[in-house]
């Protein structure tokens, strides 16, 4: 028979960290390769598999964070140290550091939007010399929904950093939508650079509207898409928008093509 | 090579072909039609040729033989994932032109769409056999012949009914040894040339005639008709999605099947991710989406035909009465119209 592209692999959990109450980071042993923005097929007992987006990537492990949602409260939040997750992957395309390289680099991500840029702001953290610059907006629902909170700490010694909470300021926290800080960015004091725009749906939408208010041309955003995806190998069609295959073509697209992907 | 045989004569040479074929066509169910007193016609193993209703669309397609509305991927346990098994007897099933059209498309998408082949599908995909029965004139909800699908020279044998006779046309020289002592006659499958219904196909052409496609009031008007039963594309023979499951079977749920269920873009959870977030909210934004996937993103990705053959079961199967040749026959005017604005616009006559 052909290769089975849809078999799991078992992978020993090397560690669980709790973010918030209902995000927990699973760390496992695995030694494949990934470039930062990709995701996996995880086996949730009980329920199925869903996409996770890769939110670490280390030389013989990678991590993942997972939000428990849904009216299931599923076996995965109760597996312990030790125990194996099924998974396969890693699939779709991934943020074009290539592009980045020596030029300025905005990152804007919104709520659970951080997973996703987490393991590209690292690798900039130990290879700042890469690029330019480095600009990161970084916007939370309340206290009790920040995520990687020592993360955060460290960006903000090494990059332009601006966190943000909707409807409080606390400290090292401004308040309001990462949209109404977008306008901070010193856009024209750049020569060339480019936009990472990740998170909900809405908060994508109107952060690329206002930065291209703030004169970013579209082909220097780049978003990542998040879907309901079944299969991630382009067959069981959840993440079709018009001819496209997000689990293919993306996740990650440049608002050139983004904006024409019509719901 | 062409033959004529007796029914009867030809059930025994169906027994010996059963032999090494499992033989499916599709069959009567009386009364467990969608109304009380009808029957429903869909696939399932025959074991006669008198089993087989050939004067009647079946209401439901082949796809199933390949595509099963349900079907066990993994035997999962706390520690592997074991591969479903699968009966390795090659498969023989008697279908309609558009059918094989329309296995063709479910062909692009598994086989090619993406990096690798779907290994459920290509393992039964590999062993199936087509047998092409004649339509004689079709049914009226048919279209085949505006989307192009009503030939084929895509099979193993052809059959056209006749009373207590049958004639046979022998394409596949494995099956010739068989028949080599029957009665020999000249026969070849007709084709239906002329539907009752003739649909025209939209073109839209620009990117900016199908954003206002988009967002064109028709698709309102489905929000209060279609229910978003997906009874429509449960019935399409070109329809491929599916949801991965998994179903426990132990108490602590740690064993169990992962298994994949047809799954339809109609109904209201296809996009909804884990979290509750969705997209395409609404019947008519759901109605727009599949008809596009039909009749323009497929071609627009692979390029070739449209993914709908026009067999037209899904008009036959909505509850609410909607016409699928219908919708597309407005959306076709609708894009005619777009496309003169357009052209008027640039200053271009059409
Ligand atoms: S969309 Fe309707 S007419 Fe077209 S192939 Fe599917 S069921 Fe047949
Ligand atoms: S069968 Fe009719 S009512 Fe049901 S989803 Fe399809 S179009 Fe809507
Ligand atoms: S996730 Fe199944 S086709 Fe993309």
């Amino acid at each position: 028979m052909t290769a089975n592209i849809f078999k799991p692999d078992p992978y020993r959990i090397a560690d669980i960290v709790h973010e918030t109450e209902l995000e927990y980071t699973f760390k496992v042993e695995a030694g494949v390769k990934v470039d930062h923005g990709q995701f996996f097929q995880i086996s949730l007992p009980e329920i199925g598999e869903a996409p996770i987006s890769v939110s670490g990537i280390g030389r013989d492990w990678l991590e993942f964070t997972i939000r428990k949602v849904g009216k299931v409260t599923h076996r995965l939040f109760s597996l312990r140290r030790g125990d194996r997750l099924f998974m396969r992957g890693p699939y779709g395309n991934s943020f074009p550091l290539d592009e980045f390289r020596g030029k300025d680099l905005v990152v804007i991500a919104g709520g659970t939007g951080v997973s996703p840029v987490r393991s590209l702001l690292k690798h900039y953290f130990d290879h700042l010399d890469e690029i330019r610059s480095l600009h990161f907006i970084a916007g939370f629902k309340d206290r009790g929904s920040i995520l990687f909170a020592d993360d955060l700490k460290d960006f903000a010694a090494r990059f332009h950093a601006i966190y943000t909470l909707d409807k409080e300021a606390i400290p090292g926290f401004q308040s309001g939508l990462v949209t109404e800080h977008i306008r901070k960015i010193p856009f024209a004091g750049f020569a060339d650079y480019n936009v990472v725009i990740v998170g909900p749906p809405v908060m994508m939408r109107y952060a690329a509207l206002e930065c291209l208010k703030n004169g970013v041309s579209k082909e220097r955003i780049w978003m990542s898409f998040e879907r309901n995806m079944s299969c991630a190998v382009g067959k069981c069609g959840h993440c079709k928008i018009n001819e496209t295959y997000v689990c293919l073509e993306g996740p990650v697209f440049n608002y050139t093509k983004a904006e024409q992907l019509l719901d | 090579m062409a033959y004529r045989l007796s029914l009867s004569r030809m059930d025994e040479l169906l027994e010996k072909m059963r032999e090494s074929y499992t033989i499916y066509a599709p069959m009567r169910f009386e009364k467990r039609g969608r109304y009380s007193d009808t029957d429903l016609v869909r696939y399932d193993k025959i074991r006669s040729v008198r089993d087989i209703v050939y004067d009647e669309k079946s209401h439901f397609s082949p796809k199933e033989v390949i595509h099963p509305i349900t079907q066990a991927l993994f035997h999962f346990t706390e520690f592997e994932y074991r591969e479903s098994e699968v009966d390795e007897r090659p498969v023989l099933v008697f279908v309609r032109p558009c059918d094989i059209h329309g296995i063709q498309r479910l062909d692009t998408m598994f086989l090619e769409n993406g990096d690798a082949a779907d290994p459920y599908y290509k393992r039964l995909r590999d062993k199936v056999k087509f047998v092409l029965m004649e339509c004689g004139k079709g049914w009226d909800t048919c279209f085949c012949v505006s989307m192009g699908t009503n030939r084929t020279e895509d099979y193993s044998l052809a059959v056209r009914f006749a009373g207590e006779e049958l004639l046979l046309e022998v394409k596949d020289p494995s099956f010739r040894p068989l028949f080599a002592s029957e009665k020999t006659a000249d026969f070849r499958p007709e084709f239906v040339s002329a539907n009752r219904l003739t649909v025209r196909l939209p073109e839209i052409k620009s990117r900016d005639v199908l954003e206002k496609v988009h967002a064109l009031p028709l698709w309102e008007s489905y929000d209060t008709r279609c229910l978003s039963c997906g009874a429509c594309t449960a019935a399409c023979v070109s329809c491929s999605c599916f949801t991965t499951s998994d179903v426990a079977y132990s108490e602590n749920g740690r064993s169990g099947d992962r298994r994949r269920v047809w799954a339809s873009c109609l109904h209201k959870d296809f996009t909804v991710m884990a979290g509750g977030h969705g997209f395409r909210k609404t019947p008519g934004e759901r109605m727009r989406f599949r008809t596009l996937h039909k009749v323009y993103d497929f071609r627009a990705r692979f390029g070739g035909a449209d993914m709908c053959v026009g067999c037209g079961r899904c008009t036959d199967r909505c509850p609410q009465l909607i016409s699928f040749a219908a919708t597309l026959n407005r959306l076709s005017g609708e894009v005619d119209r777009l496309n003169a604005e357009a052209a008027a616009a640039t200053g271009v006559s059409v």
